[in-house]
């Protein structure tokens, strides 16, 4: 589609020319200006973090302000790794965000392939309850979610950050969608050739969809990873800390030492990076799917 | 909507009535797990959260807590803390929101031209989508610090009083920060909706003589105009969700200036033990979020039905 579009350039370029002929250059400096200025503004932030995790913490507040490390230090992040914790928190970020999204999409693509291959009584209202808690915001349940995990004597452990997320309204009602738009006569072919549930599910329809399992697990992997204010109240020591929490404490003890701050917030920050760089075309699927939860 | 008919029929081809029981035993089976989590976690604590709220907390620990009805509902959300709260939210919401969707657009508009290194800047306008509110305040409440940070140097704060320790310029801060670090998703989803406004209907504008601003104002923002309302929604609701950056960059000082909804929900609950008032607030900002849902998917259903 976008080809076609394409196409209808070389008349507006042919047109533009042959009109403005001299002003052309200018015109397009002063767009690639415009770029790059937009560019600096937004880039900044993250560039100067970086300049500042390799200068030595002396230089940091120099004035004027060292904008280029010309002998960079490479020990600030040694020491926030080590030191500052950053190597545990982005392990503990991991095991909390691998099981979060793993949890959702057995959960979500089970429950979504009973509602659209499977008759069951109370089938219709079973969606909606799923479907109803894409209403429900985790602010309006952390009060008794966090006596419920003191109950049950998970506080500052792994299942407090990991099993009140296991279930997804909206994982369920994105596979549903899915599912429902695969060939009505693919679940009789499979019943032929003697496939149960499980093995239709994972040898044929999970197969098929793979653009909203990537798209969806993308998206569950980023909530999950951002998540700040449940990780906060559940957890007390260094030992469970996801990263958002670990850059909080950071933020708050290390101050004296600033490139250390600098660096372990490039560190914390890293993972999402390649992330995105690696999976860019599933990252905006992902995002506008499930920016409906917000 | 035509999933339903489809559905429908795929249900009524594949219903060979036998073994219906074992089939209905599969079926919990599979939304069971789901079920579990929403029963545990979502509903009971949804419904107890607002039975909560009936109770006053005790000034101690110790002692029991009083029944009071509606009467706590009714004087909290009366109350001029709640009000307060509410009012600077919408204040965030409102340097939030358009902002951000004024520059995605923009951001959007400058990256859709056709010129050489153009993916260098789509790249780097959507990289701040890879930054948490946590990343984003620990940068910003690095570069605001007023003794060593860069920008109260370029804004003339050295020394003295920082930005954040401003009572009129904290909420504009954070809203800054929080701008940023959502321009990255902003502008993914504009650039996704402006390269599906067709190039013949802007080449038709043209021919028939219309000015660039012309174009834009009656073309091209017409068109994006089912993404900016779902984007403002989204926007909206993340307002109303904001905690992280809050609690980095100010705690909600100095002096209440940045104590969101949100965050007075959490120092009520967590610091002051206050659970009655908290539980209050919950089901406000439930109500206010269930609002703001619901026309999101009124709108999401609506764009569904356009896509068939």
């Amino acid at each position: 589609m976008r080809a076609e579009h394409r196409n209808a350039r070389p008349y507006e370029e042919r047109h533009v020319k042959g009109t403005f002929a001299l002003r052309r250059p200018v015109r397009r400096i002063a767009r690639y200006a415009l770029l790059v200025g937009m560019a600096v503004v937004v880039a900044f932030p993250i560039y100067i973090t970086v300049v500042n995790a390799l200068l030595p913490s002396a230089q940091i507040g120099a004035r004027p302000p060292i904008l280029f490390p010309t002998h960079p230090q490479w020990g600030s992040f040694r020491a926030a790794f080590s030191e500052a914790h950053l190597g545990i928190y982005l392990r503990n970020s991991a095991i909390v965000t691998i099981g979060i999204t793993a949890a959702q999409l057995i959960t979500s693509v089970l429950a979504a392939y009973a509602f659209v291959f499977l008759r069951f009584p109370a089938r219709r209202v079973i969606f909606m309850v799923c479907i109803a808690t894409l209403m429900v915001p985790l602010e309006a349940t952390i009060l008794p979610n966090y006596r419920t995990i003191e109950m049950l004597g998970w506080y500052n452990t792994f299942p407090a950050l990991i099993v009140p997320f296991v279930g997804s309204g909206i994982g369920i009602f994105l596979f549903r969608q899915a599912f429902l738009g695969l060939p009505r006569d693919l679940r009789d072919a499979a019943t032929l050739d003697g496939y149960g549930h499980l093995r239709f599910l994972t040898r044929v329809v999970l197969p098929l969809n793979r653009p909203v399992t990537a798209a969806f697990g993308i998206y569950a992997f980023l909530t999950a990873w951002n998540q700040y204010l449940w990780p906060l109240l559940v957890t007390q020591t260094n030992s469970v800390r996801t990263v958002q929490i670990g850059l909080r404490q950071l933020s708050i003890s290390n101050f004296n030492q600033l490139d250390v701050v600098f660096a372990g917030t490039v560190l914390g920050a890293l993972p999402i990076f390649v992330l995105l760089f690696v999976f860019q075309r599933q990252l905006v699927r992902g995002l506008t799917a499930g920016a409906l939860k917000g | 909507m035509g999933a339903r008919h489809r559905a429908r029929g795929a249900h009524a081809r594949q219903r060979p009535q036998s073994r219906p029981l074992r089939k209905a035993g599969a079926a919990y089976l599979f939304v069971l797990p789901a079920l579990v989590a929403f029963g545990v976690f979502v509903f009971y604590p949804l419904v107890k959260t607002a039975y909560l709220g009936f109770f006053t907390s005790p000034p101690a620990p110790n002692l029991p807590s009083h029944y009071v009805g509606l009467t706590q509902y009714r004087a909290v959300l009366s109350s001029s803390d709640f009000l307060d709260s509410l009012w600077r939210t919408v204040q965030f919401v409102l340097y939030t929101v358009p902002a951000g969707i004024v520059l995605g657009i923009g951001l959007a508009m400058l990256a859709n031209q056709r010129l050489a290194g153009i993916r260098i800047f789509r790249t780097i306008y959507s990289s701040t989508v890879a930054t948490s509110a946590a990343v984003a305040a620990v940068i910003f409440f690095t570069l605001l610090n007023p003794q060593v940070g860069l920008l109260s140097y370029w804004l003339g704060r050295k020394g003295g009083s920082g930005v954040l320790q401003s009572s009129s310029l904290a909420l504009p801060a954070v809203s800054v920060v929080t701008i940023w670090q959502n321009i990255g998703f902003t502008f993914i989803l504009m650039s996704a909706a402006l390269q599906s406004v067709p190039d013949d209907l802007l080449e038709a504008a043209r021919v028939d003589g219309a000015s660039s601003w012309l174009r834009f104002r009656s073309v091209t923002i017409p068109l994006l105009s089912p993404m900016i309302f779902f984007t403002t929604i989204v926007g909206v609701i993340g307002g109303f969700q904001s905690f992280g950056q809050i609690d980095i960059l100010t705690q909600g000082g100095p002096n209440n200036h940045t104590l969101l909804l949100i965050y007075d929900l959490y120092q009520q609950a967590f610091k002051y033990d206050n659970t009655g008032y908290a539980a209050v607030l919950s089901v406000a900002l439930f109500g206010i979020l269930l609002l703001l849902t619901f026309m999101q998917f009124w709108f999401f259903q609506r764009r569904v039905f356009y896509a068939r």
